[in-house]
């Protein structure tokens, strides 16, 4: 059974001073391909910075690698990840009549993807 | 503009050129009233026909940032009332507060040519600005709000009254005004920074300020004076809608010791008390009002009446509107504007059998009713507040048509007309004549628009030609004719043309070193940089520059 | 470095909503691109460096360089053949801009939309059931003794939120600056932003309505049970403290982010919040205000606003304006397969909606303005690379708070701006159609040519 987890999509300074480089520059791509992860999720999940980690939601599923947090920082069960076309890509298109679609707190399950059989 | 138009056989009522019905041709080439067109003229026969100046609203809240608010805040009242596009106009929605486009071609709807936007703070002025350029037809201007200016203030407080007026006229200067406005003054610093209070008396201090409302009063009407500015100093006096509160009203009038004065919306300050019961339900003070404003020409105001209906309680009297909304219970706006205003917003009905709504309306109409010289009380519902001016056709059947009156008078509260003394003037009804000064050549008049309000040779081609109706609220609803600028707009009651209206505003002189006095201030205090604050003429596009009595004719400028 | 070298003072930055005027740049005139930002925050300054001349093309016509004026006749024949197109985007452009392409929407019968709607639009849904006590940012500066940060991480997405206007500066009557405002943030997580509260409510993730909720009850002295701490994660006797400090300062303000609506209960969490701020000034001042994020998002909010009386997704099909988020929001139009055509201005859709939003871009005619090639730039049928807003182009852009400031471009581009091609359109499509397309709901007999 993969491990559920909550995904936070947002801003960080890096996100946008690489973002007024270009979209499709090396920068963006890469820093809105990474999560952040709770330490002790990683470590449970036998993760290290760097892994590949498979995220799948209501919307759909990417592969991205990961990044570790302190417990402090940010609680077990919740991740972060920069805008980008990869958070777009778990995001439902379901607006509840709003507009809006859900881009925070999005549940996603989590599995470590082997390196060799990922790319 | 460049066509020449001659209107014939219609019925002239041009009150400034003393002309009462008489037929006579009115010629128009260039945008101008003429006193002949050529033989090719298009002719337009008004046989049967009403032939007024475009009208003017020296009171309306149609622009800018507390409008949009107040736009935004209300999809509901847009839903029910929208505006097609035609081929040439755009598409906008109505309401109390319609939007821009739809603004500006209802009011032309009415025959209406010109409209002051009442309260902009200067902040806002660049935002009021670009609506106004989507506001088509029409002319307009804007007061600018700065009877709670913290910078205005401390140079009242130190006593510097040179430099206030050099302020004050750098002020309208840098955000492209046509006159200044006082609202509520002082109130502002005590509701936004002693915990939502108010001023209640013109002698109260004013927070932290060696400074109280009469002081800040007295100031302005000066200052307004000696620069010799086209309209004086806008007041919308302290404790508005407050019972009891005619007192306020006639000492802020008395504060002017013969200087021009412009009381704005006096209804809404028109209020007693039932013997000395002051959370009581207000009583009509109308009399003691107008008696006041007969007796000293120095002073003007505009009436703001109630209708009944739907509202939009639009001020940048702050703590009235949060007390409007004990009332309605609905939703509220409150905008805080820093160094210079307050501002609230409170979607309102007045309905009548509720007796303070009903007493309003009744005063608004005693108003009119007991006035001698109406070029000194004029026409307004300080759109939308006490009514859209889509309601001012009604309003003028009102003043018309002594049977109609006396019918909507029995539908209200009557314990509200027992109060008012609306029955004591039930036999005076308003003349075509007396309906063209209260609602074009007086409001011209007191705004210092020489070439608007009238129909004499050099007068803006800005006309309108009603039909003849007993029914004088259809007859106003819908002109035959709309032209502005001497171009036809309407005819036979449809759009035929856009048209962009002119920004009327002023440039007084000033001491420029004064600059050298607000822009350390603005360091400190304002989140703006100075250099960014001043509003540039392209902003202005079309628009004209009125002089002030102390500078030559004015210079006209295409945009 | 270039020898030709030009100051801009008192230049405008319009990465994020702060929209700070106070830059001063250097610029090499010889090269066309900006050397230093003094003043600008570190989003800003990348803001800055990066936007020099790119060599693009003017324009991508169906895959080939094209000319300004063949990507204008496309897009016009596109526009004016459309039945039920959207135009999308706008916060990354002038008012002027934004003005033109309301128009076009008018004109033609389409959808306007803008990025409001995947941004606050619930907060402006919220304001239209609420309303809203709010206060422009210099209020905030000078008189703010306690400031509430909500659901957002202004260090990193508004960087100068705290240091221009609303934590340290001093002002009026905050003459020590943060030493005598108390600051509280509340997320659910830590950010850069966290070291700046004197107070951090880490609250459980999904859980901001019952906080908001709690601390309504709270404030009007009803009874709230213990059990909220298991709930949200704060304790009771927290929310007890935080409540007692909010009605007793002189002038509090809450700014609140995305976390709010781009979460569960969207326009209810926002209107949580605006009700909070109307609560609380039956006890003293309390002003509330939304962190908005692109340069002129507030901008479009105030132009679609003034032409339409709505804010955003306004639908002119029966020849009027009609507002209804969730039918004539972008995402939404998109998902659902709704529209034939879509010209999408400054934004970049085709990389931040949702997968099935995407998959119908790249169905339809699609006409992109960018002065960088973007996702939607790829997949789109015309693509115009433009000036940038505030660096080549003047106009007017609103701060977070209507502000209204205009801006100082600092080098000409050779690419025209958006509003020039939105006019360039504009004309076109006039002249295609004739004039204003009669709408759907417009009896014949009421059209005046």
């Amino acid at each position: 059974m993969p491990d559920k987890m909550m995904l936070i999509g947002g801003r960080s300074n890096k996100q946008g001073t690489s973002l007024c480089a270009g979209k499709l520059g090396a920068e963006y791509v890469q820093l809105s391909s990474t999560v952040e992860m709770n330490v002790n999720d990683m470590a449970r999940l036998g993760l290290k910075n760097d892994s590949k980690v498979r995220l799948r939601s209501a919307g759909g599923e990417v592969v991205v690698r990961c990044k570790g947090r302190e417990a402090k920082d940010l609680p077990p069960g919740l991740l972060f990840i920069a805008y980008g076309p990869l958070s777009s890509e778990l995001m439902a298109s379901d607006t509840a009549g709003s507009g809006m679609p859900i881009s925070k707190n999005v549940e996603v399950e989590v599995e470590p993807v082997a390196e060799a059989a990922a790319s | 503009m460049g066509s020449s138009l001659r209107i014939v056989n219609g019925r002239v009522y041009d009150p400034a050129n003393g002309l009462d019905g008489a037929v006579r041709d009115v010629c128009v080439r260039d945008g101008k009233i003429v006193a002949d067109a050529p033989a090719d003229a298009k002719r337009i026969d008004a046989r049967g026909m009403v032939v007024m100046p475009g009208g003017v609203d020296i009171h309306c809240h149609i622009a800018g940032p507390k409008v949009n608010l107040a736009r935004k805040v209300q999809p509901e009242d847009h839903r029910r009332d929208v505006h097609l596009r035609t081929r040439t106009t755009r598409s906008g929605t109505g309401g109390t507060v319609p939007s821009t486009f739809t603004t500006g071609y209802r009011y032309a709807g009415l025959g209406y040519t010109t409209a002051m936007e009442a309260a902009v703070t200067p902040l806002g002025a660049r935002h009021t600005l670009e609506e106004l350029h989507d506001t088509p037809i029409i002319d307009k201007g804007f007061f600018v709000l700065m009877g709670n200016n913290v910078l205005l203030y401390r140079l009242l407080q130190e006593g510097r009254r040179e430099e206030f007026r050099h302020a004050l006229a750098w002020w309208l200067h840098a955000t492209k005004g046509y006159a200044p406005k006082l609202v509520n003054p002082g109130g502002d610093e005590l509701w936004k920074g002693e915990r939502n209070a108010n001023i209640t008396k013109l002698d109260q201090k004013i927070g932290p300020f060696d400074l109280t409302p009469r002081k800040v009063i007295a100031a302005f009407i000066e200052a307004a004076n000696e620069l010799g500015l086209p309209h004086p100093v806008h007041i919308h006096c302290n404790n508005l809608g407050h019972t009891g509160n005619y007192e306020t009203t006639l000492e802020t009038m008395r504060i002017a010791e013969g200087q021009r004065t412009h009381i704005t919306h006096i209804q809404f300050h028109s209020y007693g008390a039932v013997a000395g019961k002051s959370g009581d339900n207000p009583t009509s003070k109308a009399s003691e009002i107008v008696e006041f404003v007969n007796t000293h020409p120095n002073i003007s105001a505009d009436v703001g009446a109630v209708m009944f209906g739907r509202s939009t309680s639009m001020t940048a009297d702050a703590p009235l509107a949060y007390m409007l909304r004990r009332f309605g219970g609905g939703k509220w706006v409150n905008a805080d504007t820093e160094m210079e205003s307050g501002c609230g917003i409170v979607p309102f009905t007045y309905q009548d059998r509720v007796y303070t709504n009903a007493l309003q309306w009744a005063i608004g109409l005693e108003l009119f009713l007991r006035s001698e010289d109406l070029w000194r009380m004029v026409f307004s519902t300080d759109h939308p507040n006490g009514g859209s001016f889509m309601s001012y056709p009604r309003l003028i059947r009102l003043l018309m048509d002594c049977e109609y009156r006396k019918q909507e008078m029995a539908k209200v509260n009557q314990q509200a007309l027992d109060n008012s003394g609306l029955r004591d003037c039930l036999a005076r009804e308003y003349s075509l004549y007396e309906i063209a000064i209260i609602t074009r050549a007086g409001p011209a008049r007191l705004l210092g628009l020489t070439e608007k309000g009238h129909l004499g040779v050099g007068a803006d081609a800005d006309i309108t030609i009603y039909d003849e109706d007993d029914d004088k609220e259809k007859m106003f609803s819908t002109p035959r004719y709309v032209i502005k600028d001497g171009e036809l707009i309407i005819e036979d009651h449809e759009f035929r043309a856009d048209h962009e209206g002119r920004v009327l505003h002023v440039a007084p002189d000033y001491d420029q070193s004064i600059e050298q006095v607000i822009q350390p201030f603005f360091e400190d205090f304002y989140t703006i940089r100075f250099a960014n604050y001043q509003v540039d003429d392209r902003y202005l596009h079309q628009h004209q520059t009125i002089p002030t009595t102390r500078q030559a004719v004015g210079v006209s400028n295409g945009g | 470095m270039g020898e030709n070298l030009k100051i801009v003072t008192d230049a405008t930055c319009t990465f994020c909503g702060c929209v700070c005027d106070d830059m001063v740049l250097t610029v090499d005139l010889d090269h066309n691109r900006i050397i230093k930002s003094e003043n600008a925050c570190i989003l800003g300054k990348a803001w800055f460096k990066e936007h020099a001349i790119e060599e693009r093309p003017f324009a991508i016509v169906k895959g080939r360089e094209a000319s300004t004026e063949e990507g204008v006749e496309e897009a016009a024949q596109i526009l004016a053949n459309a039945r039920f197109p959207v135009i999308y985007g706008l916060s990354d452009t002038t008012c002027e801009a934004q003005r033109v392409a309301v128009a076009i929407g008018d004109m033609i019968g389409g959808t306007v939309d803008t990025t409001t709607s995947v941004c606050h639009g619930p907060s402006g849904i919220a304001f239209q059931g609420v309303g809203e006590s709010t206060a422009s940012l210099g209020e905030i500066k000078n008189r703010a003794d306690m400031v509430v940060f909500w659901g957002g991480n202004p260090a990193e997405a508004h960087p100068r939120l705290f240091t221009r206007y609303a934590v340290t500066p001093k002002g009026m009557y905050i003459p020590n600056g943060k030493k005598d405002r108390t600051v509280v943030l509340v997320d659910v997580r830590r950010t850069l932003s966290t070291p700046v509260a004197d107070i951090f409510l880490q609250v459980k993730p999904r859980s901001d309505f019952e906080v908001l909720w709690a601390l309504r009850a709270l404030v009007k002295g009803r009874k709230v049970d213990t059990s909220v701490e298991q709930r949200t994660g704060i304790s009771l006797a927290v929310l007890e403290d935080l409540v007692a400090r909010m009605k007793s300062c002189n002038y509090g303000a809450l700014l609140f982010g995305m976390g709010l609506t781009m979460n569960r209960g969207r326009h209810f969490n926002s209107g949580a919040l605006l009700a909070l701020a109307t609560d609380l000034n039956e006890f003293t001042h309390w002003v509330a205000k939304p962190v908005r994020g692109h340069g002129n998002v507030t901008g479009a909010d105030n132009v679609v606003s003034w032409q339409t009386g709505f804010p955003f997704g306004v639908n002119f099909s029966r020849g009027y304006p009609r507002f209804n988020p969730g039918e004539f929001t972008t995402v939404d139009l998109l998902s659902r397969g709704d529209v034939d055509a879509a010209l999408i201005i400054a934004s970049d859709p085709a990389s931040n909606f949702p997968k099935a939003a995407i998959e119908h871009l790249k169905r339809i005619p699609v006409i992109n303005l960018d002065p960088k090639l973007t996702h939607t730039g790829q997949l789109a049928r015309v693509a115009f690379t433009t000036s940038t807003y505030g660096i080549n182009v003047a106009g007017t852009v609103y701060r977070m708070d209507d502000v209204p400031i205009t801006l100082r471009p600092a080098f000409d581009s050779p690419y025209p701006s958006d509003e020039q091609i939105l006019t360039a359109i504009r004309n076109r499509v006039r002249q295609l159609l004739g004039g204003n397309r009669p709408g759907a709901g417009t009896p014949l007999a009421t059209t005046v040519s």
